[in-house]
């Protein structure tokens, strides 16, 4: 059955091990976004052991490229992006500490085991839910690569952001669990 | 003959590109609750619940539905008896839809095919629009418009079966493309379905099919009979809102048929996202 949790940034290995495929979370406080062109930088830094633009123990990474903000607003709509194009990238992160990835979409066997290696998870948010997710960030900066514009790490604040576990600690997938509970096979 | 001038119909595009990003039609809408009354499983149903309340934030506030506020895709019958002053149509639905969204806070989305640079500073913020037109009866211009996001445009596909597949090919064809999809482009969707023709006919008739007011079955009931069998089917495969297992995956199929070659039959499956952004003007 379901479980519903409240979870503050950063992540322990004991918040992921409360974890199951299907349970939903509120979480709070700082993210970072990042999509294609940032993971291959904090990548490539990794692997000549600099330093990375933020702290990856614990950090949970949100796949998502705004709308431009209205003025007054920190951020525009902001819902989660298709996941598969960090899968190459994810696994070396998990490795280093990161915790938790918020986007949409299926994960390669490659994450699914750094997740259950390393204790992460692999969060869903409602794709296309952009103006709803975009209200729940109450902070936005752009904290390194400027120059990619939409593709900027941003660091945001949010408050009570609501994820669901899609793949957990355990090697469990909701993808695939959820769907083969609803099949109607003839 | 009539004449429209050119300024006007970049202020009617521009007026429904803003508007469209933020308000979901009312068809998707009443498909949206019909969903959520009808889903069994309860992880699908908040989904829904979230999808119904992100389109009312979205109308209230002016707030864009979807952060992928996709590429303009236009479908425009010109009348014959109508002339455009002071420019070229086309010209004028690119000007409308780039201003439409700089003035609406839109995002560009457009970029080089192989070098992926965004072309908001060479071509035009969001632009090119892909513009379908035709010639038809009459002294008006109809532009019928779609906001479509990336995610349903990637699990789309088309193949030319042999003629000895018959219906049960297409079937099989388009459950296989719905099934690999799987959450990816953010079900509940909308499948248009382009029969017959040509390769290319096909395709964009099935872009065509996601224009039609959402569950409006075809007017050929032997055709609307068969959407209603693929929706039947496609829905047994389990997939749910966002993927996460539910009994409600498509809200509609649309199938667009048309004659074809004696030695072929293509298909064309074109996927709609829940975000089911579309408007039409007459001018
Ligand atoms: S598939 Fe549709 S709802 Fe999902 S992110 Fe893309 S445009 Fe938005």
């Amino acid at each position: 059955m379901s479980q519903i949790h409240y979870l503050t940034t950063p992540l322990s290995d004991e918040d992921i091990m409360n974890l199951k495929a299907g349970d939903i979370v509120y979480l709070s406080g700082t993210i970072y976004t990042a999509r294609d062109a940032a993971h291959k930088r904090l990548v490539d830094l990794i692997a000549k052991g600099e330093e990375l633009p933020f702290p990856l123990r614990g950090a949970v990474i949100y796949f998502v490229g705004p709308t431009p903000p209205k003025p007054g607003d920190p951020i525009g709509s902001a819902g989660p992006t298709t996941s598969y194009r960090m899968d190459s990238y994810s696994p070396t992160l998990i490795e280093h500490g990161l915790k938790g990835m918020i986007g949409k979409g299926k994960r390669n066997q490659a994450v699914k085991d750094a997740c259950k290696e390393h204790k992460a998870v692999y969060f869903g948010a409602t794709g296309g839910a952009g103006a709803l997710l975009g209200k729940l960030i109450k902070d936005a900066k752009v904290i390194a690569y400027e120059e990619l514009g939409p593709e900027a790490v941003r660091e945001l604040i949010i408050e009570n952001f609501p994820v669901t576990v899609i793949n957990d600690a355990y090697g469990n997938d909701l993808y695939e669990e959820g769907r083969k509970q609803y099949e109607v096979k003839d | 003959m009539r004449e429209i001038a050119y300024e006007d119909i970049v202020k009617a595009v521009k007026n429904m590109v803003i508007h469209t990003a933020t308000n979901l039609p009312e068809d998707a809408v009443t498909k949206l609750k019909e969903a959520h009354e009808k889903e069994k499983s309860p992880v699908a149903k908040k989904v829904l619940e979230q999808l119904l309340e992100n389109a009312d934030i979205a109308r209230e506030e002016k707030r864009p539905l979807c952060q992928d506020t996709g590429l303009a895709v236009y479908f425009v019958k010109v009348g014959q008896d109508v002339k455009v002053t002071g420019g070229l149509l086309k010209d004028a639905i690119n000007e409308g839809t780039e201003q439409g969204y700089i003035e609406g806070y839109l995002r560009a989305s457009t970029c080089d095919c192989f070098t992926r640079e965004n072309l908001k500073d060479k071509i035009g913020y969001n632009l090119p629009a892909i513009i379908h037109i035709d010639l038809v009866e009459g002294d008006k211009i109809e532009i019928e418009y779609a906001a479509k996001g990336g995610g349903s445009e990637n699990v789309s596909r088309a193949r030319v079966l042999a003629p000895a597949q018959g219906k049960e090919g297409v079937i099989e064809f388009v459950k296989s493309v719905i099934s690999e999809a799987g959450p990816n482009p953010c079900p509940p969707i909308i499948v248009g379905v382009g029969i017959g023709g040509t390769f290319e006919k096909a395709a964009i008739s099935s872009k065509y099919a996601l224009f039609r007011e959402a569950g409006q079955p075809h007017p050929d009931p032997e055709v609307a009979a068969f959407e209603q069998e693929l929706l039947e089917e496609l829905n047994k495969l389990g997939i749910g809102a966002m993927g996460m297992g539910g009994t409600q995956t498509v809200l509609a199929v649309h199938v667009e048929k048309n004659p074809c070659h004696i030695a072929s039959l293509p298909v064309s499956v074109n996927v709609q996202c829940h975000s089911s952004r579309h408007s039409h003007i007459t001018l």
